[in-house]
């Protein structure tokens, strides 16, 4: 194993994924470096959800390698894939938390599922999480009791029971308002410090994951057409990064365009 | 019309060889699944406490209309003493089976199909997978091992609570005397008839809990609706299919012990 593969969790090669005849990976190759955080952004119906689920084994990729910790991670070998998930996290887009269980409950479902723990030691760890979350006197509230970003910081609590080394965010702003977005990757930046794994998000926000991220790649009609810093993006003449960096104000200007034509009342 | 028809049949086939697989990967996930006695302890519960009320009206009612009916064919032979006989062996051979099932499908099997079709929306069993739980072996196995042993239980009680009935109408408002009723039920049943009971509806258990647990965890493939609609959709094909597959079992189990 070079020194390369060390430096990054997860490495893609070549990734491709097609839904009949439609082809929404076009061969996604990009590398994530340990401890960091990394967004890829795009537009919508960019492939960025596909591409996450394929990394987390949610969907079976047609082709392209992926390599974790530097082993090659197989998605048909069960004990692989099983191992895989034990190491990673993935936050739903809608949080996806079980209504019917409390949040600790909520908490606890991956440890006691996934491990043979005592019972004390599940709720310690799970309590721990919470607190972690600054969810503590929340354990007994269900998920329908709780505001959108408490549920998602109770997302965030059950990711990160099992210390995972990596955690996926799809979409983990998807329908905030500009103020709950920089509370949410705020959340994001401080927990994945406090914690220490490995954040990949998906999103179309570009000003907040370029700020909270330590690296970013653009996908574009399923290719990765930009991978580097936040500031090498913000600075690179790429049309195809110039158009998506620049597509706010884009908006903007054609909204006025739109204000102008108009006839005065 | 050859065409729709061979499409179709092939599609009633693989339809079947689904279901046996997704039934097989939940008896399989028995192995691996963590906490198991909890979760069917849990849904022991669920499932009894859900129906109890209903198994108790519908197997009186039974019980009580067997009774009046009973009653007078059997006063035109002036054998109204085998009224207990008729009772039993009508409730313990076919109707509590059949019928306590198809409550337990309209009650707890309705329920499950409705909550695993939102669960699969919200993308819940997504997540169990994600977490590297088996949604299997936490969601479908504990509810399908359950049923094996609420659909007997609940099936039992209604036998219980239709011989009272029966005893009711045949004893107290048509004037059989309770000792040759009870008599006569004692001297009609035997173990085969209770085994065949429990056979039954042990069968319809796995049978219609599966089902119903099949088409709420592919409610998303639902071919004629999308989210809520199609969770709406599966649970009335989960039901449906469920109470045709207990009248088909009721007769294919009935013509091996008969």
């Amino acid at each position: 194993m070079d020194t390369a593969q060390q430096d990054h969790l997860l490495q893609v090669k070549g990734l491709h994924k097609s839904f009949g005849s439609h082809q929404v990976l076009k061969g996604v190759t990009l590398d994530v470096p340990s401890g960091s955080i990394f967004s890829v952004l795009g537009p919508s119906g960019a492939g960025k959800s596909v591409l996450l689920k394929c990394l987390a084994n949610i969907l079976h990729p047609d082709a392209g390698q992926i390599r974790f910790d530097g082993a090659p991670l197989d998605p048909a070998d069960p004990l692989a894939r099983r191992a895989f998930q034990r190491r990673s996290s993935f936050l739903f887009q809608n949080n996806a938390l079980f209504d019917s269980l409390t949040a600790l409950q909520n908490t606890a479902l991956p440890l006691e599922q996934t491990t043979d723990l005592p019972d004390r030691i599940i709720r310690e760890r799970s309590l721990q999480a919470l607190q972690q979350l600054d969810m503590e006197g929340y354990g007994n509230h269900y998920p329908g009791q709780l505001s959108g970003g408490m549920q998602k910081r109770l997302a965030l609590a059950r990711a990160i029971v099992t210390n995972p080394e990596l955690v996926f965010f799809d979409e983990p702003t998807a329908g905030l308002d500009p103020l709950r977005r920089n509370a949410v990757f705020a959340m994001i930046a401080q927990y994945q410090r406090r914690c220490g794994f490995t954040a990949l998000i998906v999103t179309h926000d570009v000003v907040e994951a370029l700020i909270a991220s330590d690296r970013v790649a653009l996908l574009e009609q399923g290719r990765i057409c930009f991978e580097g810093t936040p500031a090498e993006f913000s600075s690179s003449s790429l049309p195809v990064v110039c158009g998506f960096r620049d597509s706010a104000a884009a908006l903007e200007r054609s909204l006025a365009e739109i204000r102008s034509s108009l006839p005065s009342q | 019309m050859l065409h729709v028809l061979g499409r179709q049949t092939l599609q009633v086939i693989s339809g079947f060889g689904d279901f046996a697989i997704f039934t097989g990967a939940s008896f399989r996930s028995i192995t691996h699944a963590r906490r198991l006695p909890r979760r069917i302890f849990r849904a022991v519960y669920e499932q009894g406490t859900r129906c109890l009320p209903v198994i108790l009206i519908v197997g009186s009612f039974t019980g009580l209309v067997l009774g009046l009916q009973g009653y007078y064919v059997l006063n035109r032979f002036g054998s109204e003493g085998l009224l207990g006989a008729l009772v039993s062996l009508s409730l313990v051979r076919e109707m509590a089976p059949v019928l306590a099932a198809l409550m337990l499908v309209g009650q707890a099997g309705s329920a499950l199909a409705a909550e695993l079709g939102i669960q699969r929306n919200s993308e819940q069993i997504v997540a169990l997978e994600t977490m590297g739980v088996s949604s299997h072996g936490y969601l479908v196995a504990p509810r399908v091992l359950a049923a094996l042993v609420v659909f007997p239980l609940q099936t039992a009680l209604f036998v219980a609570v239709g011989l009272w009935g029966g005893s009711l109408s045949g004893s107290l408002l048509l004037g059989v005397q309770p000792g040759i009723y009870w008599s006569s039920v004692e001297e009609a049943v035997g173990a085969a008839d209770v085994r065949e009971c429990f056979l039954k509806a042990a069968t319809f258990g796995l049978l219609t809990i599966s089902l119903c647990a099949y088409h709420g965890f592919n409610a998303h493939r639902c071919r004629s609706a999308t989210g809520a609609q199609a969770v709406s959709a599966s649970t009335t094909l989960a039901v449906v299919q469920s109470s045709i597959v207990v009248l088909v079992a009721d007769y294919v189990i009935t013509s091996f012990l008969v």
